[in-house]
């Protein structure tokens, strides 16, 4: 028993990533087309070329139906995916194996989520019957006592760590600002972040990710077959995924400062690539920036910097685009939005445009041609109560 | 000694009380309602809370302070009725996690069910746990606004041969009459009275045969009455009978009026408790409801009384509380409709599913597991149960939260570790959000999460030791 990976087997030939914002004039299968069609076409490729299909969406649809109908696809197998907001990671996953395993030559992941159709603010999750006992706490408030709890482990300020909490933010949306696909294109300073009412403990509407409309695709081919469709394919190194039991919630030894599923989850990731100092290999990352304390405690969990250093490795600005090591470059899930079933191939839609020097200018990383590794964190559910996904990628099949 | 010698002696085997943490000073509410109101406080159910909630919390508290007692049957009376054609004595009866060959019935709808479900378990055959709530208001600035309370006691009955009875049964009188006072319609928020000196020559008329009869069959004396209770819904009637019975003036039991308001259903058990906590050994006391008709339950503490210690007195619970706004207290009851919440209202809970997790949903049942780690909730693959809900803990974070669907925002939620292991994230109640800390103690009580569909959405919540019982639990 083990994880083996399929580093080098399989390779990202094509993407595509709508706009992800309010789309008001825009149902799913608008975004479902549009994602596609860009996908198709970064690729060199049409529907008929791709031999089987993976559909992430949280809860805007059920069944390859969904996907299969707008895009007209004839006798072809389409798979609806779920996994919280890792949905669009694990559609990606799935379509990796199938075509590592030789079942098909090439096949597409996509992922949508058509949110605000609701009229409510916010994410609400699909009511599946059941005794009325579950917890009905808004994620952000699950996040926020994150905050406090690092706070005193570290012994940080509390306004300090806020000030910290802000520069996220302020990080994010600077990137985002620069982004044309991005929800939210205004930077916000730390001190206007710090000025908001909370929300959810100490957390503010503007600590929180943005909820957008939104869809992203991927096509996937056998790595040796890669370059018949482009000259710079991003090959996968690493996938890796866990999904925890929920122990967290009832353990009194978890104290709120660390995700365990997402040590896991990086352990068996480096493994399967073959790194062993993320911080200096890797060119960039995209993690799950879904409050701002998740950002501060994935920068250890990843093992981008030492237990108790986030904070001041982010004062320090490690993790800005011109850093060390940039994180979410494209802005984030708190500029660029977070459509659920959309954001883990949103995510290395960035590494896609980053690492084959596509980035415009006034975004591109400072490690630009000097690594040539990306990582895409994607988590879903809640502290003590999560699914950790991480992908790895890379220009060169080393 | 017994009304009727034929059998064992039958009396009060323990009793339990429940008052809300809220209190309506009355005199707010004339400045908003424009009439109304006067001196004093008020108990307020919480939002959370209801008569089964508040009933549930009073016999939980009744059969957690007697040990190898359990009754045959379990006895609801409220006029505030969370549901009808469904019995409601079923939910108290999986709180207490009573086996299934515990019968459960309500007697409710009229005040005067309370005194009449307790009659009914001093005749049985079995120990009968009589638990009577109620939830009392009227129109803004009514009288019946500013007069009710709101709460719930508990008594189990049963004879000597039960266990040491704490208060034997010596005697009782009856006078029944058919009268207009007080009245309401199904589904009406308010009652309507009659011309109030009515019904006070009706009740002054009616006691002195049922008085009578009650001291004869227990052959005592009115000057022998250590303690005397009169309750009822007509406060001049209660006043006037109370004088007429030729007690000791020092024997009047203190109506509750100032601190908790009239509790309807519940008032004759509440007070017959708050006289208990006070009585020493061999005093008589004489409970006379008045309600459509005259009852009187005679009865004479025993050695046993003075080794009884209630979990949450009367008086300590009289103590407690924490203030309420009038405009809050008015959202609370339905009178003052506020924005609801911009969140998708909670689904309805199913039946089923509360069904096959009755244990966890009612009884707080956790399970635990091969390396004693506790789960709750139960873990099918786990080899023992573990019951919870008497559990004390601790807070070891929290947050507050302004986004999630609450019919009293914000939501205070905290992580909890519990006593002797197990942890839990859960919301709190009967709390102010600035007081939260980490540290605090905390208790758990059975609540009201929401209503969907009319489905009543039973769980349990944890809230503040507030009160003398809270350094039973510490560390």
């Amino acid at each position: 028993m083990a994880s083996h990976g399929i580093k080098n087997r399989v390779a990202i030939i094509g993407m595509g990533c709508t706009r992800f914002t309010e789309h008001w004039d825009k149902g799913l299968d608008d975004l479902l087309i549009d994602a596609s069609d860009l996908a198709f076409r970064s690729a060199g490729v049409t529907k008929q070329d791709i031999d089987a299909y993976w559909f992430g969406t949280a809860q805007s649809a059920m069944s390859g139906i969904a996907l299969a109908r707008p895009l007209q696809l004839e006798g072809k197998p389409v798979t609806r995916v779920e996994n919280y907001c890792a949905t669009g990671s694990e559609a990606l996953r799935q379509a990796c194996y199938a075509v590592a395993s030789g079942a098909y030559d090439s096949a597409m992941a996509i992922g949508a989520e058509k949110v605000k159709d609701s009229g409510m603010q916010g994410l609400n999750a699909f009511p599946v019957p059941n005794d009325g006992t579950s917890r009905t706490l808004t994620a952000a408030a699950m996040f926020s006592m994150v905050a406090p709890a690092y706070a005193q482990k570290y012994g940080v300020d509390r306004a300090d760590l806020k000030r910290v909490l802000a520069r996220i933010a302020s990080k994010n949306h600077a990137n985002g600002a620069k982004n044309p696909l991005a929800q939210f294109r205004k930077e916000m300073s730390v001190d206007q972040l710090c000025a908001m009412p909370a929300v959810a403990g100490d957390l503010s509407v503007f600590d929180c990710a943005g909820v957008a409309d939104g869809a992203a695709a991927a096509i996937v081919v056998r790595a040796e077959d890669a370059h018949r469709y482009t000259d710079k394919p991003l090959y996968i190194k690493a996938l890796s995924m866990v999904a925890g039991n929920g122990s967290g919630l009832m353990d009194p030894s978890y104290d709120y400062t660390t995700f365990p599923e997402i040590v896991q989850c990086a352990q068996d990731a480096y493994a399967q690539a073959g790194i062993t100092d993320p911080r200096h290999e890797l060119a960039m990352a995209e993690v799950h920036d879904c409050f701002t304390p998740t950002e501060l405690v994935l920068m250890e969990d990843l093992g981008f910097c030492e237990r108790g250093t986030a904070w001041s490795e982010i004062n320090a600005g490690s993790f800005d685009l011109d850093g060390d090591l940039p994180v979410n470059p494209d802005g984030g899930l708190k500029s660029f939005g977070h459509p659920t079933g959309a954001s883990g191939l949103r995510m290395m839609y960035e590494a896609w445009l980053q690492l084959r020097g596509e980035a415009p200018e006034e975004r591109r990383i400072s490690t630009y041609g000097k690594r040539h590794l990306a990582l895409t964190h994607n988590l879903g559910g809640y502290p003590g109560e999560m699914v950790s996904f991480i992908s790895i990628l890379g220009t060169e099949l080393d | 000694m017994t009304a009727k010698s034929t059998g064992p002696t039958k009396g009060i085997l323990a009793w339990g009380t429940h008052l809300p943490y809220r209190r309506l000073d009355r005199s707010t509410i004339a400045a908003v309602a424009g009439t109304g109101g006067g001196k004093g406080m008020r108990t307020v159910a919480s939002f959370d809370e209801d008569a089964t909630t508040m009933g549930a919390e009073a016999a939980r508290a009744a059969v957690g302070s007697v040990n190898g007692v359990s009754p045959g049957s379990i006895w609801f009376s409220t006029v505030a009725v969370p549901y009808l054609d469904k019995t409601n004595a079923t939910t108290i009866h999986a709180v207490l996690r009573m086996s299934p060959d515990v019968a459960a019935y309500d007697a409710i709808g009229s005040v005067k069910s309370g005194v009449g479900a307790l009659r009914a378990g001093l005749s049985g055959d079995a120990p009968a746990l009589v638990v009577s709530s109620d939830l009392r208001s009227g129109l803004p600035g009514s009288g019946d606004e500013a007069s009710g309370g709101d709460g719930a006691a508990a008594l189990l009955l049963g004879s000597s041969t039960d266990g040491p009875l704490l208060a034997e049964f010596i005697g009782r009188g009856v006078a029944t009459e058919e009268f207009l006072d007080r009245w309401r319609v199904p589904g009406d928020s308010r009652s309507k009275l009659w011309e109030e000196r009515f019904g006070e020559t009706r009740y002054a008329a009616l006691a002195p045969a049922a008085w009578a009869a009650a001291l004869a069959a227990a052959t005592v004396q009115p000057g022998d009455i250590d303690h005397l209770i009169v309750t009822g819904t007509h406060d001049r009637a209660n006043a006037s009978v109370a004088r007429s019975l030729g007690a000791r003036t020092e024997a009047l039991v203190d109506s509750l009026a100032a601190t908790v308001g009239n509790t309807g259903t519940a008032h004759p058990a509440l007070l017959l408790a708050s006289a208990l906590e006070r009585a020493t050994p061999q005093q008589i006391i004489a409970l006379v409801v008045l309600a459509d008709g005259v009852e009187v339950l005679l009865f004479r503490t025993t050695d046993a009384l003075a080794a009884y210690a209630p979990l949450h007195t009367v008086a300590e619970q009289v103590a407690g509380g924490g203030s309420i706004t009038y405009g809050r207290y008015l959202a609370w009851r339905g009178m003052l409709t506020v924005e609801p919440p911009r969140r998708p209202e909670p689904p309805r809970p199913s039946a089923t599913a509360s069904g096959r997790s009755r244990d966890w949903k009612f009884g707080f049942v956790g399970s635990v597991d091969g390396e004693g780690e506790i789960h709750m909730p139960p873990s099918r693959l786990d080899p023992e149960r573990r019951a919870m809900a008497g559990a004390y803990g601790t807070i070891v974070t929290y947050t507050v939260d302004k986004l999630s669907y609450s019919l009293n925002p914000p939501v205070v939620f905290a992580v909890v570790d519990f006593d002797g292991g197990g942890r839990l994230p859960i919301e709190l109640t009967d709390v102010d959000a600035a007081e939260v800390a980490i540290g605090a103690r905390v208790e758990m009580t059975f609540r009201k999460l929401f209503t969907s569909d009319g489905v009543h959405n039973y769980f349990w919540k944890a809230r503040p030791i507030r009160d003398g019982h809270a350094d039973k639990g510490a560390n």
